[in-house]
C-alpha cells in the first residue's frame, strides 16, 4: 500500500502542518515531517476535511442503470470528496428486503471508491401501506440503520407511529420525505408569485410543514429518532427549532440546491430546475441557511438525483423531478458558507457520519484514526460544465455557474479514490 | 416585431396596439367577397395541437390560409405523438420540414417555451396548460376597443376559475399593459396566489360578484368545469352559478354602456344563463370573428409580412 504524505495542509482550517497517510491510517500529524518512501502531495494553500458523508444520494442501480450506477455515482462522490454516501431506497425492485440492500451494499464495495451504506425503504414498495422487513434489513450484510421511503411521504400516522416505535429495536432512524400528499395532489413547483404567473400547480410550504409537525410529535410521544430529508422552508425551520428545544430527537438535512436557487428558476420552464420538494424563496433560503448556521439544521445532504436526457428534455409537467448534487456539493456549502471549515467537516461529514452511524467516517484527521478524508483547494474557481461531471446523468442545474472551491484528493481507507483532481479509477 | 408569442406578457404597448391596429385592418378583408391577402404565399404554418380545441384550431387555420400561408395541422390523435414521440422529436420534425411558424396548443404549461428552444420558426402559444392563452387576450382586447372605442381607463371584471384559467392570465397581462382596470372575481379557492404581484400590480381581487357589476365597464365570463366541485373548489355547481354565474337580475345591474364576454366554450347555466349570453350586450359571437383578424394580424407580423 502505497503512503502519501500530504504537506502544508489546513486541517479543518488550522494552521498548515503535514499529514502522513500509511496502511490505511493517518500515520502522523505535524510540521516537517519525512517519509521516503511516501508520494508527496504539495498541500500548500489546501485544506483537509474528513471525508463527506451523504445522507441522501440516489444511485439507481438497480433498475435504471442508464441514469446512474452505484459505481458511476460512487465515481461522482469520490470527484466530490465524499467518503461515504447512503444509497436511497426508491430504485426497481425497491430496496424492501435484506436481498436488495445486500445486492447495492456488495456493488458499492465492489466499486471501492466510496463506502456505499443503503438505506432501507420503511413499506414495502414504498407504498405506504405495511412495513417492509426493517429488521432483516438491519440484520443483513448492509446492516441499514436509516429506513427511509424518501420520494414518498410515509403520510399515513399510524404506519409512521409503528415505523418509528420498531426501529427502536436496533437503533434505527426514520428519514421523512416531509410532504402532505393531499395538499401536492400534481403539484409542480412551489405555490407562490411564480407559480401563479407559470400556471403551474403550486406545491404549498405547508404540506411539508404540517408533516414536519405531526412527526416530530410523533417521534416525541414514542421516545424515537427522527431524521427530516432535504427541509426546503422557513416555517419548517421554525417546526424543527421549537421541538430541538423540547428535546426531541429530531435531526434535519438542507440540500445545496435549496440554499442557492429560487423558484424563479422555472420562468425558463427548464425541468433541470424541478425537484421535489421544489426550490423556494429567498427568504426560505435565507432561513435554511441561518438554521444551517444555528444548528437547527444539522447536516447539508445532496438529493443527488440522476435522471436520464430524456426524462428533463420535455415539458415541465412530464419530467422527473430531481438534480444532480454529488460534484458540485462542496462548492455550494463554500460559496453559501465561506471558509467556514469547521461548520462545513460538522455539517458535511461529522454529524451525517453520526447520524448513520459510520464509524470511521465523520472523523476529523489525526494520528491513528482511518485516512477517510478530502482535500481541497478553496482558492479554484470552476465553471459547470455538465458533459465533464462523472454522473452518467447531466441533470446539473449548475451549468455554466462559476463556483468556488475544487477537489483535488479524496483519500477512502488510505487509498486514494481522487488525485489531481481526477478520479483514480 | 417579437419573434415568438408566448405570453401576454411578451407584448408592450406599441406592439400591442399594432396588432390591433393590424387587425382591423384584417377584418376589411373578411368583409370582401375573396377574402385572401397574398402576404404569406410560400410560408408554412403548422397548427401542433396536442389537446382538442376545434374552435381555436379553425381559427387559426382560417387565418393562415387568408394570408395565403400554406397550412399544416398536427393533430395529437393519429399522429406519432400518440406511439410517445417526444415534444422535442416532433419539434425536430417539424423544423425539418422547414415550418415557418408554429402554433401550438398543449395541456403542459410552458410546452411553447421548450418548443421555441427547438425550433427556428416563430412559435404561438395557442394555449398552453392552465398558464397563457395570449391570442385569446388580443382578440378580447381587440373586441373590447371595438365595441367601447378604447382600452385605457377601462374598467374589466374577470370572473370564474382564475386558477385554472389561462384566458385570465394573458387578460391580465395584456390588459394592464393596455391600461385597463382588471379585477378578478371568484371564490377564494379559484384565485390563485399572490395574483397582483405574480402577474400586474393594481389587479384587484373581490370574492363579491354583485359589489363588483355596478363599476365595470366589461364583464369576462370564464368557463368553470363542474368537475371542480369534485375536488371542493366549491360545493355544487347550483351553489356556484347561485354566487358568481351571470344571469339576468345580476347582468341589469352593470352599467347601460357595459359588454358580456366569454371566451367559449360557454356552459350554459354555469357561469352564464341563456339571456344573457344572447343578449345584446354579449360580444360572444364577435370574439369568435374578431378571433381570426387578430390571429391573421399575429402570424403577418411574426412572420415579417410587413417587410416584405
Amino acid at each position: 500500500m502505497t503512503a502519501y504524505l500530504i504537506t502544508s495542509v489546513s486541517v479543518v482550517g488550522a494552521a498548515p502542518t503535514d499529514l502522513l497517510i500509511r496502511d490505511g491510517v493517518i500515520a502522523e500529524v505535524g510540521p516537517d515531517l519525512t517519509a521516503p518512501d511516501a508520494t508527496v502531495i504539495d498541500g500548500t494553500g489546501l485544506v483537509a476535511l474528513p471525508g463527506l458523508v451523504d445522507l441522501h444520494t440516489h444511485l439507481r442501480e438497480p433498475g435504471r442503470e442508464d441514469a446512474e450506477t452505484v459505481e458511476s455515482g460512487s465515481r461522482a462522490a469520490a470527484l466530490g470528496g465524499y467518503t461515504a454516501v447512503c444509497a436511497m431506497a426508491n430504485t426497481s425492485p425497491v430496496a424492501d428486503t435484506a436481498g436488495v440492500v445486500e445486492q447495492v451494499w456488495r456493488l458499492g464495495r465492489e466499486a471501492g471508491l466510496v463506502d456505499v451504506q443503503p438505506i432501507g425503504a420503511v413499506t414495502v414498495g414504498l407504498a405506504g401501506e405495511r412495513l417492509a422487513e426493517l429488521g432483516a434489513m438491519a440484520d443483513s450484510a448492509a446492516r441499514v440503520r436509516i429506513f427511509s421511503d424518501d420520494g414518498h411521504c410515509v403520510a399515513d400516522p399510524k404506519l409512521m407511529r409503528r415505523a418509528l416505535e420498531y426501529v427502536k429495536a436496533f437503533d434505527g432512524i426514520i428519514a421523512q420525505h416531509a410532504e402532505e400528499p393531499r395538499l401536492t395532489e400534481g403539484a409542480q413547483m412551489h405555490e407562490g408569485e411564480v407559480s401563479t404567473r407559470l400556471g403551474l400547480i403550486g406545491w404549498p410550504a405547508v404540506a411539508e410543514e404540517a408533516i414536519i409537525a405531526r412527526d416530530v410529535l410523533l417521534a416525541e410521544h414514542v421516545g424515537s429518532r427522527l431524521h427530516v430529508c432535504h427541509v426546503s422552508t422557513a416555517g419548517s425551520v421554525e417546526v424543527l427549532r421549537q421541538a430541538k428545544a423540547r428535546g426531541v430527537r429530531v435531526s434535519a438535512e438542507v440540500t445545496p440546491h435549496h440554499l442557492l436557487l429560487t423558484d424563479e428558476r422555472a420562468e425558463s420552464y427548464d425541468p433541470v430546475f424541478k425537484v421535489n420538494p421544489p426550490l423556494r424563496t429567498a427568504a426560505d433560503i435565507a432561513a435554511l441557511r441561518a438554521a444551517l448556521a444555528d444548528g437547527v439544521i444539522d447536516v447539508i445532504a445532496t438529493d443527488h438525483a440522476p435522471h436520464a436526457v430524456e426524462d428533463k428534455e420535455c415539458e415541465w409537467a412530464y419530467a422527473r423531478p430531481g438534480m444532480l448534487g454529488l460534484e458540485t456539493a462542496l462548492s455550494i456549502a463554500l460559496d453559501v458558507l465561506g471558509p467556514e471549515w469547521d461548520l462545513i467537516a460538522e455539517r458535511m461529514s461529522r454529524t451525517p457520519a453520526r447520524i448513520a452511524g459510520l464509524t470511521g467516517h465523520g472523523v476529523d484527521p489525526a494520528p491513528g484514526v482511518p485516512a477517510n478524508l478530502t482535500v481541497i483547494d478553496p482558492a479554484a474557481r470552476r465553471t459547470i460544465d455538465p458533459a465533464e461531471l462523472a454522473s452518467r446523468s447531466r441533470n446539473t442545474p449548475y451549468a455554466r455557474m462559476t463556483l468556488p472551491g475544487r477537489i483535488v484528493a479524496t483519500f477512502l481507507r488510505g487509498e486514494p479514490t481522487v488525485l489531481d483532481g481526477k478520479a483514480v479509477k | 416585431m417579437i419573434k415568438h408569442l408566448l405570453s401576454g406578457g411578451d407584448l408592450d404597448a406599441d406592439t400591442a396596439t399594432e396588432i390591433l391596429d393590424t387587425a382591423a385592418e384584417m377584418a376589411t378583408v373578411a368583409g370582401r367577397e375573396i377574402k385572401k391577402l397574398p402576404a404569406l404565399r410560400g410560408r408554412t404554418v403548422v397548427n401542433l395541437f396536442y389537446e382538442d380545441s376545434t374552435r381555436t384550431r379553425i381559427s387559426f387555420e382560417a387565418a393562415a390560409k387568408r394570408l395565403s400561408a400554406d397550412v399544416i395541422n398536427f393533430s395529437a390523435k393519429g399522429s406519432s405523438v400518440t406511439k410517445g414521440e417526444s415534444l422535442k422529436d416532433t419539434a425536430l420534425t417539424l423544423q425539418a420540414m422547414g415550418a415557418d411558424a408554429v402554433v401550438i396548443r398543449h395541456p403542459a404549461s410552458g410546452a411553447p417555451h421548450r418548443l421555441a428552444n427547438w425550433v427556428d420558426g416563430s412559435v404561438v402559444n395557442a394555449g398552453d396548460g392552465t398558464h397563457e392563452h395570449p391570442t385569446q387576450a388580443l382578440l378580447d382586447a381587440y373586441t373590447m376597443r371595438a365595441r367601447l372605442g378604447r382600452l385605457a381607463g377601462l374598467s374589466v371584471a374577470v370572473v370564474g376559475d382564475v386558477l385554472h384559467s389561462r384566458v385570465a392570465r394573458s387578460n391580465v397581462l395584456l390588459l394592464s399593459t393596455l391600461g385597463a382596470k382588471v379585477t378578478l372575481v371568484g371564490p377564494p379557492t379559484l384565485i390563485p396566489v399572490d395574483i397582483a404581484g405574480a402577474l400586474a400590480p393594481g389587479t384587484d381581487v373581490s370574492y363579491d360578484l354583485d359589489s363588483v357589476l355596478p363599476n365595470v365597464d366589461v364583464v369576462m365570463m370564464l368557463r368553470v368545469q363542474r368537475e371542480r366541485m369534485n375536488d371542493s373548489y366549491f360545493p355544487s355547481a347550483r351553489e356556484y352559478a347561485r354566487r358568481y354565474g351571470l344571469d339576468g337580475p345580476r347582468m341589469r345591474r352593470l352599467p347601460e354602456h357595459a359588454i358580456v364576454m366569454h371566451p367559449g366554450p360557454m356552459n350554459r347555466g354555469m357561469e352564464i344563463t341563456p339571456e344573457v349570453a344572447d343578449s345584446p350586450r354579449s360580444t360572444i359571437v364577435e370574439q369568435v370573428t374578431n378571433g381570426v383578424s387578430v390571429r391573421m394580424a399575429v402570424l403577418y407580423l411574426l412572420l415579417g409580412g410587413n417587410n416584405r
